[in-house]
């Protein structure tokens, strides 16, 4: 589609903004609506409209199918080891609260959702962009 | 380390889940598939640490997960019904890793590796994730999470009817699985809430009610979906026909296992025995379609040509004995019910890799091209004869010891005709173990067939004697697993002992 003007140049303008309102909807997301699953669909959808406008070639130079693979087992394990942090820090598993030193649990359940939204955010992120380009390169072998 | 230990009900579940993904990273085929195997040993041990810390004496553990408490936290519970399904769970799923590598690399195209071992662990976590939990929404969680992997893991078989027979699983294991889904959500809309035991303390209060008959009725015919209970088995045949050796091990002696466990649990500990078999009559039920899948089971098992897919069949009527325990609810019923999913995990697990190494080494898992294998093959094929005779049920194996508790539980209800079919249908059983044997020992090869010897691996074949000879051991020293049994079939019906 890189042929029309309009939606290259719009794409152009937009595709930054998407992934910075992502990356707001991501950090906002323990005190407003919100949280990983959606920015990792708002940043996956801006890869998305990259694609549809450059082509797949260009977009997998950007995203390699081997980095995508990578990123969706990262934000598992990243959620996961918070977990297990939690554990070795003397609580539950995911008990965030064991996070920082007593007295200030509402610092560790803060610093824990953030890290566990972020491991989901990562993950929605690769999994949507992967499934998308599955898609597009059915047609092509 | 008691620290890791108070831990270990969720460590349980965790650490699968997260080796899952390392695979993925690892990436590099040899190294992947060592990472699997260290990680399902380690389960395994860990399963048995469990169960020593249930059984003989300690009681039931309950974990909270975040700290937070019951009813509002997601609790793990752990008692020895539970624990016994973990360690069935973990077993198979160690001796079937260290089988696996030549079976895999023989089966499954080298750059998928990484993602099998993957699904595999995904798949391990599911099944351990349903035994463990004391939420009634996370078992639909977990259940996803093995279903979608097993269907994966299926998939990629050899050849396409792999794809249909994957597809057909999905779509059968979805509705299954929503189902469950309508009745979790029915029972949590009548009692608000989904946390087990406190499900098990509010729903005698509004059993009288046409949500919580809806509930139960989808929840039970959900998880006979799962179970491939006779009429809802038609995905299994061909699931396991057409999975790769390994899978096919795997999910044959777990998957249907865990769901079983999930129907005993809903029935007797959420629902209530009185509930589920008094006032719902769900013993009647069970007790019909158990005989139908014994016989029908049996009978169409005798008439396939595919090894494979005549093991598919048994497994239908061997489920049929597993159900047949449960509708008998008394303890020795449900004894024999519940020691039977320990011994059928291992005899249709080794039979099954039984079927692997005959794959691997003629490329085929038909009668017809099996003819006199057992000159070529003499341990594999032996090994055969040891998973066919324990099918049976012949004393000294582990199958007669579930046939045993099956017979006691049925003439302590004082149904001895069902005493007798359950030894009619034994013999149905003789009759397709003895097809295979046939074929096998007493069948000339055809004249252009190669004659030498072609034994499986010694990996392979190690493995499968272990699974298959540990049938044969808790056959003759049936203490620990019956004594385990028993001890859940009692916290079951709420017997003292």
């Amino acid at each position: 589609m890189k042929h029309h003007i309009i939606v290259r140049v719009i794409s152009k303008f937009l595709i930054p903004f998407m992934f910075l309102f992502a990356l707001y909807v991501q950090f906002h997301g323990d005190f407003g609506p919100g949280g990983g699953f959606q920015a990792g669909v708002i940043f996956a959808s801006a890869i998305a409209l990259y694609t549809l406008v450059w082509g797949l070639d260009r977009a997998e130079q950007a995203f390699k199918p081997r980095l995508i693979e990578i990123l969706i087992a990262t934000g598992v394990m990243i959620y996961g080891g918070t977990g297990l942090l939690c554990l070795f820090a003397g609580g539950h598993l995911l008990e965030y609260r064991a996070l920082v030193e007593p007295g200030h649990p509402q610092h560790g359940e803060h610093l824990g959702i953030g890290l566990v939204e972020f491991g989901v955010g990562i993950t929605v992120t690769a999994v949507l962009t992967g499934i998308f380009f599955a898609f597009v390169r059915r047609g092509r072998t | 380390m008691n620290q890791l230990l108070y831990h270990l009900p969720v460590l349980q579940v965790v650490i699968p889940l997260l080796a899952a993904p390392a695979c993925v990273v690892i990436r590099q085929r040899h190294l992947v598939w060592l990472w699997a195997t260290v990680v399902t040993w380690a389960c395994l041990a860990m399963s048995i640490g469990l169960l020593m810390r249930v059984y003989p004496t300690g009681g039931a553990i309950t974990y909270e997960i975040g700290g937070w408490v019951a009813p509002w936290g997601i609790v793990y519970h752990v008692d020895a019904l539970t624990a016994l399904v973990l360690v069935i769970v973990t077993g198979v799923g160690a001796v079937v890793m260290l089988y696996a590598r030549q079976s895999v690399n023989d089966e499954i195209p080298a750059e998928r590796h990484h993602l099998f071992y993957a699904a595999f662990l995904l798949c391990m976590t599911g099944l351990l994730g349903i035994t463990v939990t004391g939420d009634a929404f996370n078992v639909f969680v977990f259940l996803e999470i093995s279903s979608l992997s097993s269907y994966v893991l299926i998939a990629l078989g050899r050849g396409r009817r792999a794809l249909t027979a994957s597809f057909r699983y999905l779509v059968m294991g979805t509705i299954g699985g929503t189902f469950i889904l309508i009745g979790i959500g029915l029972m949590y809309m009548q009692t608000g809430t989904l946390n087990m035991a406190d499900l098990a303390a509010r729903l005698p209060a509004v059993n009288d009610t046409r949500t919580i008959r809806a509930a139960f009725a989808f929840f039970t015919v959900g998880v006979s979906v799962k179970l491939a209970l006779f009429p809802l088995h038609v995905w299994l045949p061909n699931a396991y026909t057409y999975a790769p050796s390994v899978i096919t091990s795997f999910v044959a002696a777990t998957a249907t296992k865990v769901s079983v466990y999930v129907l005993v649990r809903f029935t007797f500990i959420i629902f209530g025995a009185e509930f589920a078999f008094t006032d719902m009559k769900l013993d009647v039920v069970l007790l019909a379609l158990a005989i139908a899948a014994m016989f029908i089971g049996s009978l169409v098992a005798i008439y396939q040509t595919n090894v494979k897919r005549l093991l598919a069949y048994s497994s239908l009527a061997q489920i049929g004995y597993m159900v047949l325990g449960i509708s008998l609810t008394n303890v020795n019923g449900l004894t024999g019910s519940i020691v039977h999913l320990f011994n059928h995990a291992m005899m249709k697990g080794g039979l099954f890799m039984v079927m692997g190494c005959v794959m691997l080494r003629i490329g085929s898992v038909h009668l017809r091209d099996m003819a006199g294998l057992g000159k070529r093959m003499p341990w594999t094929m032996a090994a055969f004869v040891v998973g066919g005779l324990n099918l049976i049920g012949v004393p000294l194996t582990s199958g007669f010891v579930s046939k045993w508790y099956l017979v006691l539980g049925a003439l302590d209800r004082g149904w001895w005709p069902i005493a007798v079919l359950i030894l009619l249908s034994s013999l149905l059983a003789v009759v397709y173990v003895w097809r295979v044997i046939e074929v096998v020992y007493f069948r000339d090869p055809p004249e252009d067939a190669p004659t030498e010897r072609c034994e499986a691996p010694l990996m392979m074949l190690v493995m499968t004697w272990l699974l298959l000879g540990a049938s044969i051991v808790f056959g003759v020293w049936a203490q620990i697993p019956a004594g385990v049994s028993k001890a859940a079939a009692q916290m079951l019906l709420g017997v003292t002992p």
